[in-house]
């Protein structure tokens, strides 16, 4: 286990783990968090896995580790990692199982004071719309055909068959549609179990929520994404479901005989990995594409049904129950972008795992309106606590790869959740504070209890403190829909 | 959650994101069937009591580690697909291939979502009559 003793100051919000901390490290580990966070992050193995990451072929520059890490498994969730393209490595676990696991917010002109006694409503129609829980299949079934045009089109297959509006693609990463993607390269097993699990939610840590704009930041920025104060927002979060989890299987399964290939020594078997430019790292990147743009399309198709669910409950009681899209990010990537490494713009491959794409003013992937301020960054609190919005800096291209954190972090293992916080207490306690909960399980409510999670508003105020990110908007849920 | 038993058994350990499971048993058969069984109680999955059901699988790979990922891997597969569970196991091992045949039946409940079988600090450690695993899985 890392000792504090060990890890180097270098700001107030910055640390890091020397290269010389062990033999096998290729890069140092950088980690944005105040001493407390830091202090309570030793706590799990997250920081023992960082450096794991750290030995990984072909990095560039440093792992990242944002605010909000815990322990996963291979890489720490909360962990950024860069190689070299295309002679660096790619590795499955680095991205994690839920391929483009991500966060989609919404915005509204409706006032939250105008639509007070409609909210319980809108929880059952958000929940009944919107298919949820364990292995729930969805109100679409496709045939493989057609799937394989969902892994080539991602968005722009919603688009296609109505369930999205330009504007909507246009304010979503890559457009809602990754390049590249191969379904030939996709077993007929992930395809089997995508068919049926289009526009759906799953379970775990993933909701659907009702929130509150409670306070701006950056008037100028909140206006071009139309955030208004006390006016209604809805964030998605889910992601490529069982076709995702079942591509990233796959995968760390053949890489398991590739990294034997290629001579590739790792601290951990999940790990594996192979070079971006062999047979099998193509393949991964041409699959986990497919699954990326499944992800893309699943929360654009969920996006169709909330809005289906503001219409049953809002249409005649108030004059526009609309919802426009504000932004749809992954947090759960790989992507070849262009960074600063040492002074020299490279060609890398981010994994992003449990990690937010933060750049800064001036990238050409977003749309015009948001060029000048930065990319929006979503960062979902836990159950029942504040999110955010924030904006990616020219800092986060210089000291994170560009990315900042993508939620709270837990600190407490479900185990313990379970047995010390019980579902039915905590849902009193959040009706109690004014909030509409629907929930699949009340053993499920429990895990993810906010007690279980570090203080969102202290991972933002980390983030922002090292300059890897700026405030825009704060919101609080007044509906929480759970699986 | 414990099912202990001298030879054989698993119990939940902490993991701050995830689930681990620890797997104990006297040969590699009774330690899938155990894992299996584990895999079973983390999902809460509960079974119809009929139409029982059987399904044999055969599994080969390069070690006994991922045979254990595989056999998991295959329980999570049918649990979402076919929607069925297992909870009676006759599994054989041969160097690196197994075979099992499962005994089941369709699922009534599920309440906890199992994403994948991971690979993370995977391995069967043998001790004085006794095999162990630690399993962790995402969530």
């Amino acid at each position: 286990m890392v000792a504090i003793n060990e890890i180097r100051q270098i700001s107030e919000y910055e640390w890091e783990i020397p290269k010389s901390y062990r033999a096998d490290m290729q890069v140092p580990v950088r980690i944005f968090a105040t001493r407390s966070i830091l202090e309570a992050t030793i706590g799990d193995r997250s920081l023992e896995q960082a450096v794991n990451t750290s030995t990984l072929p072909g990095l560039v520059g440093h792992i990242a580790v944002m605010p909000d890490v815990h322990q996963g498994y291979g890489f720490p969730i909360g962990g950024v990692a860069a190689t070299r393209y295309p002679d660096g490595v790619i590795s499955p676990g680095g991205i994690g199982y839920d391929i483009n696991c991500g966060v989609r917010l919404l915005a509204s002109k409706i006032e939250i004071d105008a639509v007070a006694d409609q909210l319980k409503d809108l929880s059952i129609a958000i929940d009944h719309n919107c298919p949820s829980g364990v292995g729930t299949k969805g109100h679409l079934r496709v045939s493989i055909v057609e799937l394989e045009q969902v892994c080539r089109m991602g968005s722009r297959w919603a688009l296609k068959k109505g369930f999205a509006t330009d504007a909507d693609l246009r304010r979503t990463e890559e457009g809602g549609r990754l390049e590249g993607a191969d379904p030939a390269k996709v077993s007929n097993r992930a395809k089997e179990r995508g068919r049926s699990q289009i526009g759906t939610l799953g379970a775990g840590n993933h909701f659907i929520e009702v929130d509150v704009v409670d306070q701006i930041f950056d008037d100028k920025s909140a206006q071009a994404m139309g955030l208004v104060e006390g006016n209604l927002a809805v964030q998605i979060h889910c992601g490529s479901r069982g076709f995702g989890h079942q591509v990233c299987s796959d995968y760390v399964k053949d890489f398991q005989r590739a990294v034997k290939r290629y001579k590739i020594n790792l601290p951990d078997r999940e790990l594996v990995c192979a070079p971006l430019n062999s047979p099998e790292g193509k393949s991964y990147l041409a699959a986990m594409r497919c699954a990326a743009n499944y992800a893309f399309n699943n929360r654009q198709v969920l996006a169709y049904y909330a809005r289906q669910a503001f219409e049953e409950v809002l249409a005649g009681k108030v004059k526009n129950w609309g919802l426009f899209q504000v932004y749809d990010i992954a947090h759960n990537m790989g992507k070849i972008e262009k960074h600063d490494i040492d002074g020299k713009i490279q060609d890398v491959c981010v994994h992003r795992k449990g990690a937010t794409r933060a750049f800064g003013p001036g990238f050409h992937g977003l749309p015009a309106e948001y060029r000048s301020m930065g990319q929006p960054v979503l960062v979902p609190g836990s159950m029942g606590t504040a999110s955010w919005v924030l904006v990616g800096t020219e800092e986060s291209m210089r000291r994170s790869l560009g990315s900042s954190c993508h939620g709270a972090g837990r600190t407490m293992s479900r185990k313990k959740a379970k047995k010390t916080i019980w579902g039915e207490d905590l849902f009193k306690d959040l009706q109690n504070k004014g909030i509409h909960i629907v929930a699949g399980s009340m053993a499920g409510l429990s895990e993810e209890a906010p007690q279980a999670y570090k203080d969102v508003d202290a991972v933002v105020e980390t983030v922002t403190g090292a300059g890897i990110a700026k405030k825009v908007a704060r919101l609080v849920p007044v509906v929480v829909v759970k699986g | 959650m414990v099912m202990n038993m001298e030879t054989a058994g698993f119990i939940e350990i902490e993991h701050t994101a995830d689930w681990e499971l620890k797997v104990w048993g006297s040969g590699l058969s009774d330690l899938f069937e155990q894992a299996a069984l584990g895999f079973l109680t983390l999902t809460g999955m509960v079974l119809k009591s009929k139409p029982r059901l059987s399904r044999t699988i055969e599994l080969q790979n390069i070690d006994s580690e991922s045979l254990l990922v595989d056999f998991l891997s295959e329980l999570l597969y049918l649990s979402e697909v076919e929607e069925i569970g297992f909870d009676s196991f006759d599994i054989r091992m041969n160097g690196s291939n197994l075979e099992a045949i499962m005994f089941g039946a369709p699922i009534d409940t599920i309440t906890r979502e199992i994403k994948a079988v991971t690979y993370h600090n995977l391995a069967i450690i043998e001790g004085v009559g006794v095999l162990e695993v630690r399993i962790v899985f995402d969530v």
